[in-house]
């Protein structure tokens, strides 16, 4: 059996799979991110220099900056869903079939 | 370790309990009358937890299991631990003390404890759990000098987890005393030799079921308590906050805020503006600033990290950020009813009366909603709330004990002073024990030295080292290839000094010449007032009088406490750190610690190249993304 040492990295890291999993996982991880910081550094903006925007109201007493708060919450909640979804349907199945290969080949084993 | 040693410290740590009860003193949330009550349910919810560690010290054998639990926590159950570690006693009562004083911004301030768990899920716990083994810094030694980055990733792990741990046990001890009576010293010792009875005897395992079943505790009790709030309006969001803002307590605390401007204003203007931003927050870069500690230094807390290696596999990692953003982000949801209903029904200046941070609201609350301080349901959901805070601050005083131990025995011991020589089971277990009772130590001597510091500062440094040490030194090294040593060593050192530094000069330190020049503003004031106060006394007006001899009152107050502050400090002139005013009015150093935590990771790799570091990037990113070797104990 191969040794930590003696693992080919370099081969697996060129293999087309890995790289196609790296590239979709660059895009969507970052992408998800920028848009979850961007979303919530939002609120303490507006809330510093649009206060009128949410005195707003429009649910009864609750006003544009409550429902901008709470949505925060469906926002969060909404990028964890989709990302775990994706992991659990395409990342966790391409990364596996490459340590699969990867272990037959080398003996490496996870 | 023996079953004969165990039994006789589990009975002492339960005469550590009831001996308090002797000790208590008056004014307490909890009647004399009612105390037996409170004792009760404490010593249940402790015995609880405690019978658990006794299950969970058959099951420890090895590091592995005294530091990771043997990696066999579910993706649910390291859910429910990590939303108990997170959900301290600072951001339980915290919170919901902040929106029953301040309203919305008090709300504003959950948003960032969620929203920081999107940058775990997405960035860090994955990589963590495939090439990570116990501690944050088996990661930076991964493709590093494994001495030289154990050694500045276990400082940074011990000062982050100290600042934390310090808050910790300061409030814990506060609210202690405020709520049983408990004495604080005697307090803070409880929670420490409690904390050491789990972690010394069961380690990881023990740990994480204390988190979980406080975890669940705390959340059923905050269902009923809503429920029970927000039934009478039939379930209904507008309906609930409509009757917020029409309450004359509520009204009234805004218009105390607001100070000269509330003059002109309508009482439902003044209600309303309960609902609107600006109340707590004054400068609003300190509010993005405090925003970026929040959202990047929770994915920098050593014993958020370490709870990721608690699981089995990347996936189970990732299940566990899923569920522990679904009950912490629920809960929050809740401070939403519990910050609101308590300002509504309890009224702020009853709950400041108690707290001037407004920590107990949650649990005067849940006192009211039972009936009342009269009555015996009243009494139960108070002590039952209490309880549940008491295990929350020794759970997480736990998981901090835990991480800073790690750092302690596997990193310095273990990993830089026998090189990995020792590497017996029995061994590393042992000196993971020491070290436990080392820091264990520590903690209980810094909690009642730190008797009367400010909390908000101690866990605002915490959150500020790990923003901008720990997260810039973890992320890099996790995702750039050129990470190294020279990046690791600036990066730990730059950041930690930048946010230490930057807080230690900011406006958050006591001023005395601040302080004393406010106080002699309050006796200048004073003649004048109080010749107001006594005609008005006079006034032949019932409701007028009435509320002369209340100002009368509070002024008095507020006179003793500026002469006490005149005396208390009349010798000093400057702030701990030597300075008469602030250097900087930022009150949270992240916008400026951050951006250097990482400019100094790049540009240390940057300066000192290293090709061994470069060449081992392969590996890990292999290993990161695809789990393969992941059981495997890796000797760096």
């Amino acid at each position: 059996m191969a040794t930590l040492e003696t693992v080919d990295w370099d081969a697996l890291i060129g293999d087309p799979r890995f790289q196609s999993l790296h590239r979709q996982k660059n895009l969507f991880l970052w992408g998800l991110m920028a848009l979850s910081v961007v979303y919530y550094f939002l609120l303490p903006i507006g809330a510093a220099y649009f206060q009128d925007l949410y005195k707003i109201r429009v649910w009864g007493v609750v006003n544009v900056g409550l429902l901008f708060a709470l949505s925060e919450f469906v926002v969060a909640w909404t990028i964890a869903l989709v990302y775990s979804r994706k992991a659990n349907r395409d990342f966790d199945a391409l990364a596996a079939e490459i340590a699969a290969d990867f272990s037959a080949r080398t003996g490496v084993k996870s | 370790m023996s079953v004969i040693i165990r039994k006789p410290a589990a009975a002492a740590l339960l005469a550590c309990t009831f001996l308090a009860a002797p000790s208590a003193f008056a004014q307490a949330g909890v009647s004399e009358e009612y105390r037996w009550l409170t004792f009760t349910v404490f010593a249940v919810v402790i015995a609880i937890t405690m019978f658990v560690t006794y299950l969970a010290a058959k099951r420890v054998h090895s590091a592995s299991d005294f530091y990771t639990a043997g990696s066999t926590v579910s993706g649910l159950q390291n859910g429910w631990a990590i939303a108990g570690d997170y959900l301290s006693a600072a951001s339980f009562l915290g919170i919901a003390g902040l929106i029953s004083l301040y309203g919305y911004d008090g709300f504003m301030y959950s948003v960032g404890w969620l929203v920081a768990y999107i940058t775990v899920l997405l960035l860090i716990a994955e990589p963590c759990r495939n090439i990570g083994r116990y501690t944050l810094a088996d990661i930076l030694a991964y493709r590093n000098d494994p001495k030289k980055t154990r050694v500045v990733g276990a400082l940074s792990v011990i000062t982050v987890s100290t600042f934390y741990l310090t808050a910790q046990m300061v409030g814990g001890g506060v609210l202690v005393k405020t709520l049983i009576g408990i004495n604080y010293e005697t307090s803070v010792i409880c929670v420490g030799v409690l904390m050491l009875g789990y972690v010394i005897f069961g380690g990881m395992v023990a740990t994480t079921w204390v988190q979980i079943i406080k975890a669940v505790l705390l959340v059923v009790a905050s269902l009923v308590i809503v429920a029970l709030v927000w039934a009478p309006y039939g379930f209904s969001l507008p309906g609930f906050l409509k009757d917020v803002v029409a309450d004359p307590k509520v009204q009234a605390r805004v218009a105390t805020l607001l100070g000269d401007p509330a003059k002109s204003m309508s009482a439902a203007e003044l209600g309303q503006r309960f609902l609107e931003p600006g109340l707590y927050f004054k400068a609003p870069i300190d509010q993005i600033s405090l925003g970026m500690a929040l959202v990047f230094g929770t994915a920098g807390l050593p014993h958020i990290l370490m709870r990721f290696f608690t699981v089995p596999t990347a996936k189970q990692a990732r299940k566990s950020v899923i569920w522990a953003m679904a009950i912490i982000g629920g809960f929050y949801v809740l401070t939403l009813f519990l910050g609101f209903g308590a300002a509504r029904f309890v009224g702020s200046a009853n709950i400041a009366a108690v707290d001037a941070g407004g920590n107990l609201a949650g649990p005067l609350l849940a006192q009211y909603i039972g009936g009342g301080p009269n009555s015996f349901f009243g009494n139960f959901m108070l002590a039952f709330v209490s309880a549940v805070a008491f295990a929350t601050i020794v759970a997480v005083v736990s998981g901090l004990v835990l991480a800073a131990a790690s750092a302690m025995a596997h990193d310095l011991y273990v990993g830089v002073v026998r090189q990995g020589k020792e590497t017996t089971p029995q061994g590393q277990v042992k000196a993971a024990r020491v070290a436990t009772v080392i820091v264990g130590a520590m903690a209980i001597g810094i909690g009642i030295a730190a008797k009367g510091q400010n909390v908000a500062v101690l866990v605002g440094l915490a959150f500020a080292v790990a923003a901008s040490a720990n997260f810039p030194c973890v992320l890099l090294t996790l995702y750039w290839k050129r990470c190294n040593t020279g990046g690791i060593v600036a990066g730990m050192l730059i950041g930690t000094i930048a946010a230490v530094g930057l807080t230690l000069v900011s406006p958050n330190l006591t001023y005395p010449l601040a302080v004393k020049a406010a106080a002699h503003k309050v006796l200048d004031a004073e003649p004048a007032k109080r010749a107001a106060v006594t005609e008005a006394m006079g006034s032949a007006d019932e409701a007028v009088a009435a509320k002369a001899k209340k100002d009368l009152a509070a002024l008095d107050k507020a006179v003793d406490k500026a002469n006490a502050d005149i005396k208390k400090w009349d010798d000093d002139r400057t702030s701990f750190m030597g300075l008469e005013k602030p250097l900087i009015e930022l009150k949270n150093p992240g916008i400026i610690s951050i951006p250097l935590g990482f400019l100094a990771v790049i540009f240390g790799s940057l300066l000192f190249r290293d090709k061994r570091a470069e060449g081992m990037w392969n590996e890990v990113y292999a290993r990161q993304n695809t789990g393969l070797l992941v059981s495997k104990a890796t000797a760096h």
